[in-house]
């Protein structure tokens, strides 16, 4: 499955999905009270030495950081220019810790474990009347219109490219909107003739 | 809810996902949150099947990446991206798309094109940066007005898709006329 999961036998990845949410979760809301600057640098340390707990390939994956640096430099000359550098520095280090720590939550739990962590929060449905598997059948038609999309769109430009020399045109969107929706028309049907999303056996 | 409706909603859950793959044009400028073609599905799912399978449209898609799919703008996606300070717009995103598909109910005796470029404006693009832009000064630490201004370069790609909206939505009401939900 397309998944950020890093493959991999850690103790990270042996602990249960749930309790590694629930850590993250707590932990953020904690580190959103915290205004002290001096408690990040502990908790950078804690986070980085998680990741290098899963070896070269966990510290490689600290590259997530790179997409971010842009943005935390210009968000420190911000900070710096109005006079509040050091405010700016608190803010920096705490975006960091707690955008590593969710992502490390990501790398060593599989989407599967994932989804049946959160499979509980859907209870509620069944009082609307609706079965709480609805939302991991939505997952899985996503995860297989997905490629299909794309599928579908690359016929249309191969063809268009064939015909007038051009690679792409917005005269592509008519075409592709009406032809993915039929699929899902059909995929409709396909569902309701198998018993739609409760299945058969009930 | 039928079947149907479901199928409907993962349609427009992996449209979003699939226009994730567009390239992002970047404006070196605020990294957290690139332009992409992704907000054009938000604005489709709304006016396209309704404020409320729109929104959960929106949802579903949201729920993926949390679980881990690399769906988001430049293969982004898991846990972190709700630690990032464009959580505000991801907040935004499925709203906007309810109040879009609300505005094209609401709109019915306009012209499809008209109604649904205002239907995109509003939903896509005032209703997301409603929460997109107390979101970027909260994480970021910024008061509003520098937040607004940083989130303010993405606006004229978002007129961009409000006018691909209302295009696509056109075509189908003409070719496809029942794949739109808001006028059927």
């Amino acid at each position: 499955m397309i998944s950020i999961y890093l493959h991999g036998e850690s103790w990270a990845h042996r602990l249960p999905a749930s309790l590694k949410l629930l850590v993250v979760a707590i932990g953020s809301l904690i580190l959103f009270r915290v205004q002290d600057f001096w408690v990040f640098l502990p908790c950078l340390a804690v986070v980085v030495g998680l990741y290098a707990s899963l070896g070269r390939e966990g510290l490689m994956q600290l590259k997530l950081l790179r997409g971010l640096s842009m943005f935390l430099a210009i968000l420190l000359g911000l900070h710096w220019f109005s006079g509040t550098f050091f405010e700016g520095v608190t803010v920096v280090l705490r975006l960091i810790v707690m955008i590593l720590a969710a992502n490390f939550v990501s790398i060593t739990t599989r989407m599967d474990d994932m989804l049946e962590a959160v499979q509980p929060l859907f209870k509620p449905l069944q009082w609307l009347g609706m079965s709480p598997r609805r939302p991991a059948l939505g997952v899985t038609l996503v995860l297989r219109f997905a490629p299909h999309m794309l599928e579908v769109f690359s016929m249309l430009r191969e063809a268009y490219q064939a015909r007038s020399g051009a690679k792409n045109s917005w005269r592509l969107l008519a075409p592709f909107a009406i032809q993915s929706l039929r699929m899902s028309d059909n995929v409709a049907e396909a569902l309701k003739a198998r018993g739609g999303a409760e299945g058969l056996s009930r | 809810m039928a079947d149907r409706s479901l199928v409907h909603i993962a349609f427009y859950a992996a449209l979003i996902a699939a226009l994730g793959l567009v390239p992002p044009v970047a404006i070196p400028f605020l990294g957290g949150v690139p332009i992409t073609a992704q907000t054009l599905g938000v604005m489709l799912a709304g006016v396209m099947l309704g404020p409320v399978r729109g929104g959960l449209a929106v949802l579903l898609f949201l729920f993926l990446v949390a679980l881990g799919a690399p769906f988001l703008a430049g293969g982004r996606g898991g846990l972190s991206v709700f630690a990032s300070p464009s959580v505000g717009f991801l907040i935004g995103w499925p709203i906007g798309a309810f109040v879009a598909g609300w505005i094209m109910r609401a709109t019915n005796d306009l012209n499809v094109l008209v109604a649904a470029a205002i239907s995109a404006t509003v939903g896509g693009i005032l209703v997301v940066y409603i929460f997109g832009i107390p979101g970027v000064a909260y994480m970021a630490g910024l008061s509003l007005p520098k937040a607004a201004i940083a989130s303010a370069v993405y606006i004229p790609g978002d007129l961009i898709k409000v006018a691909i909206t209302a295009l696509v939505t056109q075509t189908v009401a003409r070719g496809l006329p029942g794949a739109l939900f808001t006028r059927s």
